[in-house]
């Protein structure tokens, strides 16, 4: 699979090669994929504990801000678009319009971190604590969690945004960026998930 | 910008999360039928951001196919326990 990368990366492959290549590299995709995988567990552990004190879980997901829960993903889904859309025009050589959308990316994913404050300085202000139910432990460990994730997503786009700003990258040189645009892909995706898990289900 | 089908991609999942959020979310619809709906558009989402923000659109078949497997798995599994409730 490196291999269709590289060949592509080269434009030397044909139009076959090139319908079958995969972003970044090869390591990345088994990190990322063994990240799923755990998150995947935490659902499932989540949803099992929410089973045996769904009246807990109901009345605790009440108190919990779901507008802002929606705004967070309109943001994380805005964030991830610029950040794709700078991925495509670096593939196309276009390297001028590559720092100016990786760092629209980066402003709109660091709302994601502000709001996450509000959250939680709101839910700790009313009393809500990681012990204070299971719920409420699930609540802090997969948005803190996730919140990591968020933070080390930006770390690497704000060192892909510096390389962009001195053309460190190019057509034929992008494995670091796509490496940290599909992390924080990752990042989005995971949301999704646990945005109904935590505020929706009822 | 605007002729990307990632742009597309994006209004869609931007439409398909304000359906769910002040949609579905709400105590409007039976929880059964919100919690399906929710939680089916949830993995949809996934899957486009999948296909069309990682580019897994053009990847090889088998890791394609092994990240598609996730939301399928993650969303029968909370389906699954949230009928079980």
């Amino acid at each position: 699979m490196l291999t269709d990368v590289t060949s592509a990366d080269e434009g030397v492959a044909g139009p076959e090669a090139s319908r079958t290549r995969l972003p970044g590299a090869e390591g990345l995709w088994v990190f990322l994929g063994a990240d799923a995988v755990v998150f995947a567990l935490l659902f499932g552990l989540f949803s099992q504990a929410r089973r045996a004190d769904p009246v807990v879980f109901e009345a605790s997901r009440r108190t919990l801000d779901v507008d802002l829960g929606g705004v967070n993903t309109l943001v994380l889904l805005t964030s991830s678009w610029l950040v794709a859309l700078g991925m495509r025009a670096l593939a196309r050589d276009e390297q001028a319009r590559v720092p100016r959308l990786v760092l629209g990316g980066l402003l709109v994913g660091g709302l994601f971190v502000v709001s996450k404050a509000v959250e939680y300085g709101s839910a700790i202000g009313a009393g809500f604590t990681p012990v204070t139910n299971p719920f409420f432990m699930w609540y802090f460990v997969l948005t803190g969690v996730h919140l990591l994730h968020v933070l080390a997503g930006l770390a690497a786009l704000t060192y892909v945004w510096r390389g962009a700003r001195v053309r460190r990258w190019s057509g034929t040189r992008r494995v670091v960026p796509e490496c940290a645009a599909s992390f924080w892909h990752l990042v989005d995706l995971l949301w999704i998930m646990i945005f109904p898990l935590l505020y929706l289900l009822r | 910008m605007l002729r990307e089908r990632v742009t597309l991609v994006w209004v869609g999942l931007v439409a398909a999360t304000c359906l769910t959020t002040w949609g579905l979310g709400k105590d409007a619809l039976d929880p059964a039928v919100a919690v399906v709906g929710v939680l089916l558009l949830a993995g949809v989402k996934v899957v486009f951001v999948m296909l069309d923000f990682m580019e897994l659109r053009d990847a090889p078949r088998g890791p394609r196919r092994a990240f598609l497997l996730w939301p399928v798995v993650v969303v029968a599994v909370a389906l699954g326990f949230w009928f079980a409730t």
